[in-house]
C-alpha cells in the first residue's frame, strides 16, 4: 500500500504559517513585556502562560467556543474568507500557534531583556526612534537567541495534537496533520504506516534541532552592571 | 534666529525609596552649566551618573525642570518629559556602547541617518561620516567591528559617532576609565579640540581629580545626592568650603590652627599652628582667637632641611615616613601632612633628618573655620 504523504506536507505548511505568526506577534508581545511597563502587564503574562498549563482539550474547547461558527469572531472570519474556520486546515494553524507561542514569548522576553540596555540608550541618544532602534540594534543583538527559538517553535508547531484534533478534526486529505495521522494509523491497526510516520516526525525534528545547536559565537558583551546600580 | 544661549539649567529631585537591599536615596541638585566643560566629581554613589541620566532623558526626575539652550526638556509641573531621541544629548557611556554587530563605519552611519540632517541624500551622510572618520584617525579602521579595536580607538569611535549625530551638548560618563595615562592624554586633547570647534556644553563625570583639574572649567562636587560645592575649577580646588570637602578631595594638608594676629593694613595674618607661628593672607570675616584648620595644597609646600634661623615662612614638623611615587618621593609628616620632593633633593638634602621645614607661601594658605 503506498504511503499517503499529504499529512507531512500539511504539517509542514501549518508549522511554517504558525511559526511566522509566532515570530511576528510573539516578538511584538515579548518586546512589550520586556521593554514597556503598562497596566495589566502581569495579567497578560499570566494569560500567555495559561496555554502551557491547561490540558489541550480544554484549550481546544475554548477555541471552539471562541471561533466556532456561532461565535462573533467565527462569523467575522466567515464573512471575510467566505468559509468557516473550524474543521479546516487553517484551524490547525491556529492550534499550532497556540501550542508554540507561549513558550516562544516567554523565552523571547528573557532574550530581549538580556540585550544590554546601554546599546538601546546609546541609539536613543543618537536620535534613533524606538522602531529604528528595535530593528537595527535590539533585534540584531537578540537574533542568535531568537533564531534558535524560532526553530524550537517550528518543531513544536509540527507536533501539536490535542488542540488540532479538537478544532481542525481528523479529515484525511483535508485537516489530517502528521501527529493526527499517526494517532489514526495506530487506532485503525495500520502499524506499518504508524512506524513510517513516527520515523518521519522524529527525523524532521532532529534535522531542525541539530543545526540550531551550531550557531555563531555570541557577540561581544559590555561588562554587566545592573540597571538599578547604573542609575545611581 | 537669535543666537542660542548655550547653557544648561537643571533643578531636579529624584527619589528612590528604601528597597529590600538598598537605602533610600534622593538626588536633589540645582545644576547650571555654560558652554564650557563642567566636571561632576564625587565618590561612587554620589548621584553623578544619575544626574547625567536625568539630563539625557533616561531617568525621569520626580520634581523640577531641565532647560537646555532655553528649551524645556523636562518640567514636572507641566508634565513635559522629552524622550532621549528628542533631547539629542550626545551621551558617551563608560564602555562606549559601540554597537558590536556593526562596523565602525556602520556605527557612524547609523548615527548619521538618525541625525536631524540625516534626511538628506545618502551621499551626504557618507561624506560626513568619511570626514569624521578621517578627523578621528579611524579611516583605516572603518571596516572593523568594535571588538577588534583598542581602548583608545573605541574611545575615538564613540566620540566620532556622537558628533555625527549633531548633539547640542555632550554628556560623558567616566570616559577614560580603564585607559592608560598616554591614552588619557590623547583623549583630553581630542576632547579639548572638539570643545573648541563645537562650543557646546560638555558635562563630564569622573572621580579622577587629575582629570577634573585637566579638563574642567567649572566643577560640581557631589556627595549623597547633594551638591557640596560648585564654581570655577580654581575656586573649588583652592577654596574648599568645608573641612569635609577638603578631606574628601585628599589633595590638601590640614592642620589645626588658631588666628594669632590679623593685620588688614599689610593684608596679612599670623596663624598659630602646633606651637609655631606662620604668616598667612588676611582673613576677612574672622576674629583673633578663632580656631579652625590651616589648609594648603600638598603641591604648594616646599620641603627644606631645618635651618636654625630661616627667613622663610615655614613650619617644622617631624618626619614619619617617605615612599616613592610617580610624582617623586612622598614625604609624610606628623598630623598626616604630606608633600612631594624630587628623588635627588630627597637623597642629597633631606635624608637622615628627623625634622624638616615646610616652606609655605602665605598666599597659598587657606583657613577653614
Amino acid at each position: 500500500m503506498p504511503v499517503d504523504w499529504f499529512p507531512l506536507w500539511l504539517s509542514l505548511r501549518v508549522a511554517c504559517l504558525a511559526t511566522s505568526f509566532v515570530l511576528t506577534v510573539g516578538t511584538f508581545i515579548a518586546y512589550l513585556l520586556s521593554h514597556k511597563s503598562f497596566r495589566g502587564k502581569n495579567l497578560l503574562d499570566s494569560l500567555i502562560t495559561l496555554p502551557l498549563v491547561l490540558p489541550p482539550t480544554v484549550l481546544g474547547y475554548y477555541l471552539l467556543v471562541l471561533v466556532g461558527r456561532a461565535s462573533p469572531l467565527g462569523q467575522v472570519y466567515e464573512s471575510v474568507f467566505h468559509q468557516p474556520l473550524v474543521f479546516t486546515w487553517q484551524a490547525a494553524v491556529v492550534a499550532a500557534f497556540l501550542h508554540s507561542a507561549p513558550i516562544y514569548i516567554k523565552a523571547a522576553r528573557a532574550i530581549l531583556e538580556s540585550v544590554d540596555y546601554r546599546y538601546e540608550w546609546a541609539a536613543h541618544s543618537l536620535g534613533a526612534s524606538e522602531w529604528r532602534t528595535f530593528w537595527r540594534v535590539t533585534l540584531p543583538l537578540a537574533r542568535r537567541g531568537l533564531s534558535s527559538l524560532a526553530t524550537l517553535s517550528f518543531a513544536r508547531s509540527l507536533g501539536d495534537f490535542g488542540v488540532t484534533i479538537m478544532v481542525a478534526g481528523n479529515i484525511p486529505g483535508r485537516t489530517q496533520t502528521l501527529s493526527v495521522a499517526i494517532y489514526d494509523a495506530v487506532e485503525s491497526g495500520n502499524g506499518r504506516l504508524a512506524r513510517i510516520l513516527v520515523l518521519v516526525v522524529s527525523c524532521t525534528a532532529l534535522a531542525l534541532l541539530w543545526p540550531a545547536a551550531h550557531v555563531s559565537p555570541p557577540p561581544e558583551r559590555l561588562p554587566r552592571t545592573s540597571r538599578s546600580s547604573a542609575a545611581v | 534666529m537669535a543666537p542660542l544661549a548655550k547653557s544648561i539649567d537643571a533643578r531636579l529631585i529624584k527619589r528612590f525609596p528604601a528597597g529590600r537591599d538598598s537605602e533610600a536615596f534622593e538626588l536633589n541638585v540645582h545644576f547650571r552649566a555654560g558652554p564650557e566643560v563642567t566636571v561632576l566629581s564625587g565618590p561612587s554613589g554620589a548621584g553623578k551618573t544619575l544626574l547625567l541620566n536625568c539630563l539625557a532623558g533616561f531617568a525621569r526626575p520626580d520634581e523640577g525642570r531641565i532647560l537646555v539652550n532655553d528649551e524645556l526638556l523636562f518640567d514636572a509641573a507641566a508634565h513635559i518629559h522629552l524622550s532621549p531621541q528628542q533631547r539629542r544629548c550626545g551621551y558617551i557611556f563608560q564602555d562606549h556602547a559601540l554597537f558590536p554587530h556593526m562596523t565602525v563605519r556602520d556605527n557612524l552611519l547609523f548615527a548619521a541617518s538618525a541625525a536631524p540632517a540625516g534626511k538628506g541624500p545618502a551621499l551626504n551622510r557618507r561624506r560626513r561620516v568619511q570626514e569624521l572618520l578621517a578627523a578621528f584617525e579611524l579611516a583605516d579602521l572603518a571596516a572593523r567591528k568594535p571588538a577588534h579595536l583598542s581602548g583608545g580607538q573605541k574611545q575615538r569611535a564613540a566620540l566620532a559617532r556622537i558628533l555625527v549625530s549633531e548633539p547640542r551638548l555632550l554628556l560623558l560618563d567616566e570616559p577614560t576609565r580603564g585607559l592608560d595615562v598616554r591614552l588619557r592624554r590623547a583623549f583630553y586633547d581630542v576632547l579639548r579640540e572638539t570643545h573648541r570647534r563645537l562650543e557646546i556644553p560638555i558635562v563630564l563625570v569622573t572621580h579622577d581629580l587629575d582629570e577634573s583639574l585637566e579638563l574642567a572649567d567649572c566643577v560640581y562636587l557631589l556627595d549623597r545626592g547633594r551638591v557640596l560645592q560648585s564654581g570655577s575649577k580654581d575656586t573649588v580646588f583652592a577654596r574648599p568650603e568645608t573641612l569635609e570637602i577638603a578631606r574628601s578631595l585628599g589633595i590638601y594638608n590640614l592642620l589645626p590652627a588658631t588666628i594669632a594676629a590679623l593685620d588688614p593694613g599689610r593684608h596679612t595674618s599670623r596663624l598659630r599652628v602646633l606651637d609655631q607661628e606662620i604668616e598667612g593672607p588676611y582673613l576677612p570675616g574672622h576674629l583673633i582667637g578663632d580656631s579652625g584648620f590651616l589648609c594648603v595644597r600638598q603641591s604648594e609646600m616646599r620641603v627644606r632641611p631645618p635651618v636654625a634661623r630661616s627667613s622663610g615662612n615655614q613650619l617644622v614638623l617631624r618626619l614619619t615616613g617617605a615612599s616613592s611615587s610617580c610624582r617623586g618621593v612622598r614625604v609624610v609628616f606628623e598630623h598626616d601632612v604630606a608633600a612631594f620632593v624630587s628623588e635627588s633633593d630627597f637623597e642629597q638634602q633631606l635624608r637622615g633628618h628627623e625634622r624638616l621645614a615646610l616652606e609655605i607661601p602665605p598666599s597659598a594658605i587657606y583657613f577653614i573655620a
